[in-house]
């Protein structure tokens, strides 16, 4: 089942193309935290307007892996929450959908920080 | 700068014309280069994120939605090994934003906090620190996302 | 009528200072540089069997004052005061150093300038007739400025290509009112300058004006001509700092020829590190190891040396305040 993953490869790579310009050619004071903020409330808001599905239909885990795909599952949550749920809803929806990175970030990152020291 | 009755610095030159100096003299990234490095590393890791859904719904049986949580979990666990590890802020120093964006980055930006400040104890230090970097990616996601759905119950009800 | 002051910010000792010995303690970075066979001790690795870095910057620290003592068989007790300063808050580092030395002690901020700040007023405690020993010290280390300024160690950063790497390293100098070696002559107070750079990535372009100042001022106070000194070296501008400050002070008709910066000597350009080395501990392994030899030799007869520090904070760059810069010179001559 190779036939996703070049278009992934393609999707991702372009993604990723992007925020290195962004970083490369603003001033100095925007840093890549603010490059991943930026990422991240983009794909919430493509998300929300229905622009980032067509990427998600071509490039698969080229748009989902990308934290601009994280937004976009935080927004699709939002919304198919609100839908059902209406107003509470709206707030549960996003971190519920997006509850595994969350959860996995903090668990892994206590567990790799109790294993290993930093080497500089 | 020094106010006007003080002796003003001895330099022949205005802030104005150090500017322009400073901008000639530094030097400027390798745009090329580091766009080239960004699509071959994002790319590989998009596509080692893709192998892994794949292989999780074809060995393992899971529908797509499993195997996309599945495997973007297991892209933080391979983010924070390759942090603990030492290598993760090689692989950034080459593949720049490629090494940035995709979620492994997100990990490795909460992963390093917590090994930095494992010194000053694991309440303070790791718990504390866990969320320097990736709190305001946190904040500015989920308030984003309150903001669409409450747009959105509005919208649709009025 | 302060006899010793000349011109606007000079002062000339009258019985110059001896620097009677140098110790110079590195991490592993600086070992394989080009002055790796100048220095009296390259650690293994930045731990140096410690359990935190900042840890293994006070053992560094520690051992280097110690080491510039026993190199001159001078008991520590013999020795009136130390002046020690380094980057971190609070100066912790050189605090705990010198809670196990236990001499009377000074500390020193100047950024990466303290070494020439602690050299200079090592100088006039002496030749003012307060001193007759002072141990005058420096250190830096990268991963605890890391984690200090800029981000977590193991945080993946592409730093721009006009960022510095902070030296890890400790320095020690003991000065006397007599003995042989070479003599700090004079001492230049610099002011602080700021141009309004606002890139705490280009430290270089922060404190090339300063540094510049102080050179003007030191050149025009003493009024000696620009040939006076075998080396004018800058403490850590950096490649893009050290061509900064070559084009200003040109402008300002002053045509120095042996200029060089100890950010740029300490490191080759395989080893990457961008613009060079950048920290106290830079300015204090190059003079203590490299230049004090050379002196020793009879290889150089004058040097000047202008320490160059960055005064800003992490909170100021965020609340986005420029950076205002300070550049400290001393004259070593061997007369």
């Amino acid at each position: 089942m190779l036939n996703n993953v070049i278009p992934a490869f393609i999707v991702g790579g372009i993604i990723c193309v992007i925020g290195q310009l962004f970083m490369d050619l603003t001033k100095a004071n925007i840093t890549p935290s603010h490059v991943l903020v930026a990422y991240v409330t983009s794909g919430v808001i493509l998300g929300s307007l229905g622009l980032y599905k067509p990427l998600v239909d071509i490039g698969g885990a080229g748009a989902t892996v990308p934290l601009s795909g994280f937004g976009y599952a935080l927004a699709k949550g939002a919304l198919e929450a609100a839908e059902s749920s209406g107003l509470i809803g709206a707030f549960t929806g996003g971190i519920q959908a997006t509850a595994m990175g969350i959860a996995a970030a903090l668990f892994f990152g206590y567990l790799v920080a109790l294993v290993f020291n930093p080497k500089g | 700068m020094a106010t006007n009755h003080l002796r003003p610095p001895t330099i022949n030159i205005t802030p104005e014309e150090y500017k322009e100096m400073v901008q000639s003299v530094t030097p400027k990234p390798t745009v090329l280069r580091n766009v080239i490095m960004a699509f071959l590393v994002g790319g590989f890791i998009c596509s080692l994120g893709q192998v892994i859904i794949n292989f999780y719904m074809i060995y393992l049986g899971l529908p797509l939605i499993q195997a996309q949580t599945a495997a973007t979990a297991t892209l933080i666990l391979i983010g924070a090994i390759l942090t603990g590890l030492g290598l993760y802020d090689e692989i950034v120093r080459w593949g720049g934003a490629g090494g940035i964006i995709p979620v492994t980055g997100f990990a490795n930006s909460m992963v390093s906090p917590a090994l930095e400040y494992k010194r000053e104890g694991y309440v303070f230090g790791v718990g504390g620190k866990l969320f320097t970097v990736a709190g305001p990616i946190l904040l500015y996601g989920i308030a984003s996302s309150i903001v669409v759905g409450i747009v959105y119950v509005v919208l649709r009800y009025f | 009528m302060a006899e010793k002051k000349v011109g606007n910010q000079t002062v000339v000792f009258k019985n110059p200072p001896v620097v009677l010995a140098g110790y110079t303690v590195v991490g592993p970075k600086e070992g394989a540089g080009p002055l790796k066979d100048t220095f009296d001790l390259v650690l293994k690795d930045t731990y140096n069997g410690e359990k935190s870095w900042e840890k293994a910057e006070m053992k560094m620290l520690e051992t280097s004052m110690r080491g510039a003592a026993n190199k001159v068989n001078i008991p520590l007790e013999c020795i009136d005061y130390s002046l020690a300063g380094d980057l971190l808050n609070q100066l912790v580092c050189s605090n705990f150093a010198s809670r196990q030395i236990g001499l009377p002690f000074i500390g020193l901020y100047g950024a990466c300038s303290t070494m020439a700040l602690s050299i200079a007023l090592g100088a006039m405690l002496i030749d003012g007739g307060f001193a007759t020993k002072v141990l005058c010290s420096a250190s830096s280390h990268h991963n605890t400025a890391e984690r200090q300024y800029r981000l977590p160690t193991e945080q993946g950063n592409q730093r721009p290509l006009y960022a510095q790497w902070t030296v890890t390293g400790a320095g020690s100098l003991v000065l006397s009112d007599a003995g042989n070696g070479p003599k700090v002559t004079t001492a230049t107070i610099g002011r602080i300058v700021d141009f309004g750079e606002t890139d705490a990535n280009n430290m270089g372009a922060a404190m090339a004006p300063a540094v510049a100042d102080t050179i003007i001022n030191h050149f025009n106070d003493l009024n000696r001509p620009s040939d006076y000194y075998d080396l004018v070296v800058t403490g850590d501008l950096g490649t893009v700092g050290l061509q900064l400050v070559s084009d200003i002070i040109r402008k300002s008709n002053l045509n120095i020829k042996n200029l060089n910066d100890c950010g740029v000597m300490i490191y080759k350009p395989e080893q990457d590190t961008h613009a060079g080395g950048s920290g106290c501990g830079c300015s204090a392994v190059v003079l203590g190891g490299y230049i004090l030899n050379q002196m020793f030799k009879g290889e150089l007869k004058r040097v000047l040396l202008i320490g160059s520090g960055c005064l800003h904070s992490p909170t100021t760059a965020l609340q986005g305040e420029t950076l205002p810069s300070i550049g400290h010179a001393i004259s070593l001559e061997y007369i």
